[in-house]
């Protein structure tokens, strides 16, 4: 990763009259990055977006492009581009002349808009469809030449707001490969605004999780998932028992988390005595019927109180002595019949000792 | 099976209703006045001839075909009056709807652009002037243009000129009334063409390279087309045929084909050369008609 970003926004702010979008947020994106803003709705993160495409202007701070400050550079000046939720697109143009569009303001040579136009459109693969008119295309068609039209003019940066939300789920799905494909071709940089986790996670070299205007944490999808910052971000991102406690001992290798219902010995984590949450993902969590081994200090025992059936896993809710409850999950790995946890079965959860991280925010 | 041809029917009967308003008030009224027109005057009640007397039998009807004659269209192309007429309406339509057009589309960008509550109170303020009558507002005119009426009193007022302008009785008096009358009939379509336009696309437009002014040529013109042809039919098609404002505020010299039928029809009683008039009037204003109806079936 190159040392210098391509993006930067420097200690940002908008309002929009009492509402706080943006709070003093300040964050850098590097060049060929395929960099995911994630956060619940209102979050700010479209607008950190519109930011940087010139739609809205900072209250405070700056918004960098390569070295150079935008502020006071309108839109049709700034070599970003911006790939719409809606699409956007021209309504009385054909496939063609959308994709046209961006090459025509450069006033570039008529053939060499024409092969770029090819070029894209062969891209995305709707070369017989140049000639066709946006409604008379399916959802996934106008998607494709959105994506084209926003890469025809080569952008520096490009920016994706919430790209794949108006596709039906199978094709959202396939639809992320081909994105994150299309980027490492291109190796350009894609800034892709989404409140889809999952969306995050597949296509991001680095996510920044968003809430309230700032940033939550910002890591790549294995980082944040795994190793969260803070209660809010577990919780966003995926499902997660937290157990909220207090850490009692911090030794030189290990320490101990004491909750109501469970006395955790933990590899030493960078944590001050006091209080924690114990956040644990229900996958990591093994149950079996026997006791295993040195299940004592990474584990618990009690009652299935309910199972949920998703096809490829199956989420187990299991009552442990203390009357906490946690949830559990495990892949189907056999056929449904053959599974052998019943609801009512007393069982032991157990986890390795990394498998769960503290947290005191 | 009897439900579904019963509603058949129904459906049926539903459609011909406006086919049989058509027919009674606008086909049999104009082949009356196309056989009018074909007539020859008369002194006498009704003052033309020949009348159709269908107690004559089938002769009767034979003579009656007989008499028809094109001979008032031969005098409409003889006696250029006529033909200067036309080409005055037409010049008067064509420049007071580019006029309107140059004129109501940057209030209808601007109503569509207005936030919304307000937008309801300001599209009614343009309709406002709907609830006075049409004469009284041109007679308005006539007072505010006269010799010492309320603008030449402003224009003095300040300083703009010396003396009282004759504006009355003038083409430049037809023009404002003209602009004035049908401004309503220009922003409404236009209004709507704009209101309904996606705010995206000027962004997705800027966001491509194109500043505002390309923008508003390459995406919001063409977008409005349809609100622009038919604000454009909506006046042009009317004013070719203005009477009333020509008259008040206009002079001989602005002698539209309105004015002409008029006096062809109680000045001088003619009523079978008022008649092809009105029916070369017509066969003028069907071609842009037809038009905009193949562009709208090509737009769908």
């Amino acid at each position: 990763m190159a040392a210098r970003p391509i993006v930067a926004f420097e200690d940002v702010t908008k309002r929009f009259g009492d509402f706080t979008a943006v709070d003093r947020l300040t964050l850098e994106i590097f060049a060929r990055e395929f960099f995911a803003l994630l956060g619940p709705s209102g979050c700010g993160k479209t607008t950190l977006l519109r930011l940087l495409a010139g739609f809205e202007q900072p209250d405070t701070g700056r918004v960098v492009l390569e070295g150079e400050d935008l502020a006071g550079v309108p839109p049709y000046r700034r070599s970003v581009n911006m790939m719409f939720q809606s699409y956007a697109l021209f309504p009385h143009m054909t496939v063609a002349g959308n994709v046209a569009f961006g090459l025509k303001q450069d006033a570039l040579p008529k053939a060499e808009i024409a092969a770029r136009v090819d070029e894209m459109l062969g891209l995305v693969q709707l070369r017989p469809f140049a000639g066709r008119k946006p409604d008379q295309l399916s959802g996934g068609q106008r998607q494709r030449v959105a994506l084209a039209r926003s890469l025809a003019k080569h952008p520096k940066v490009l920016l994706l707001d919430e790209p794949l939300a108006a596709l039906d789920r199978k094709l959202r799905e396939e639809t992320r490969f081909e994105l994150k494909e299309l980027q490492r071709r291109l190796e350009t940089t894609f800034v892709i605004v989404t409140h889809d986790q999952d969306e995050a996670m597949t296509v991001a070299d680095r996510i920044a999780v968003m809430n309230g205007g700032r940033l939550a944490q910002v890591g790549k999808p294995v980082d944040v998932y795994e190793r969260p910052n803070s209660r809010w971000v577990a919780g966003f991102l995926g499902e997660v028992n937290l157990i909220e406690g207090h850490i009692s001992e911090v030794y030189p290798s290990f320490v101990t988390f004491e909750s109501e219902s469970l006395r955790l010995r933990l590899p030493h984590a960078d944590v001050a005595p006091g209080a924690a949450a114990f956040a644990l993902r229900p996958e990591k969590i093994r149950i079996s019927h026997q006791m295993p081994e040195a299940a004592a200090e990474n584990g618990a025992a009690g009652v299935i109180t309910d199972i949920g059936y998703l096809g490829t896993v199956s989420y187990y809710k299991v009552k442990l002595d203390s009357g906490r409850v946690l949830k559990a999950a495990l892949m189907n790995e056999q056929r449904q019949s053959a599974r052998p946890i019943h609801v009512k079965d007393r069982v032991w959860l157990s986890w390795a000792p990394d498998a769960g991280v503290l947290l005191s925010d | 099976m009897q439900g579904t041809q019963q509603r058949d029917w129904v459906t049926r009967a539903a459609i011909l209703v406006p086919y049989l308003w058509l027919v009674a008030f606008f086909l049999l009224p104009f082949l009356i006045v196309l056989k009018i027109s074909l007539s020859q005057t008369t002194i006498a009640q009704p003052p033309y001839t020949p009348l159709l007397d269908v107690s004559t039998g089938w002769d009767g009807l034979k003579a009656f075909f007989a008499a028809l004659s094109p001979e008032n269209y031969a005098t409409l192309s003889s006696d250029s009056l006529y033909l200067w007429s036309y080409l005055k309406s037409l010049q008067i339509a064509a420049l007071s709807t580019a006029i309107l057009l140059l004129v109501a589309y940057p209030v209808a960008y601007a109503l569509a652009r207005a936030p919304r509550r307000w937008q309801g109170v300001l599209v009614l303020s343009v309709v406002l002037p709907f609830w006075t009558s049409f004469l009284i507002r041109v007679y308005a005119w006539v007072n505010i243009l006269q010799h010492d009426g309320l603008l030449n009193q402003a224009l003095i007022a300040l300083h703009l000129v010396d003396a009282p302008v004759t504006w009355l009785a003038t083409d430049t008096a037809v023009y404002i009334g003209i602009v004035y009358s049908y401004f309503p009939f220009m922003v409404l379509p236009l209004f709507a063409a704009l209101e309904k336009m996606d705010n995206t696309l000027l962004e997705a437009a800027a966001d491509l390279g194109s500043p505002p002014w390309r923008t508003f040529l390459q995406v919001t013109v063409p977008l409005s087309l349809p609100g622009i042809v038919a604000g454009t039919l909506l006046c042009f098609i009317p004013i070719v045929g203005e009477f009333v404002i020509p008259d008040l505020l206009g002079s001989s010299s602005t002698a539209m084909i309105g004015q002409t039928l008029w006096l062809e029809f109680f000045g001088n009683r003619d009523w079978p050369v008022a008649s092809a008039l009105a029916v070369v009037l017509l066969a003028i204003l069907v071609p842009p008609i037809l038009l905009y109806r193949r562009r709208e079936a090509r737009i769908r």
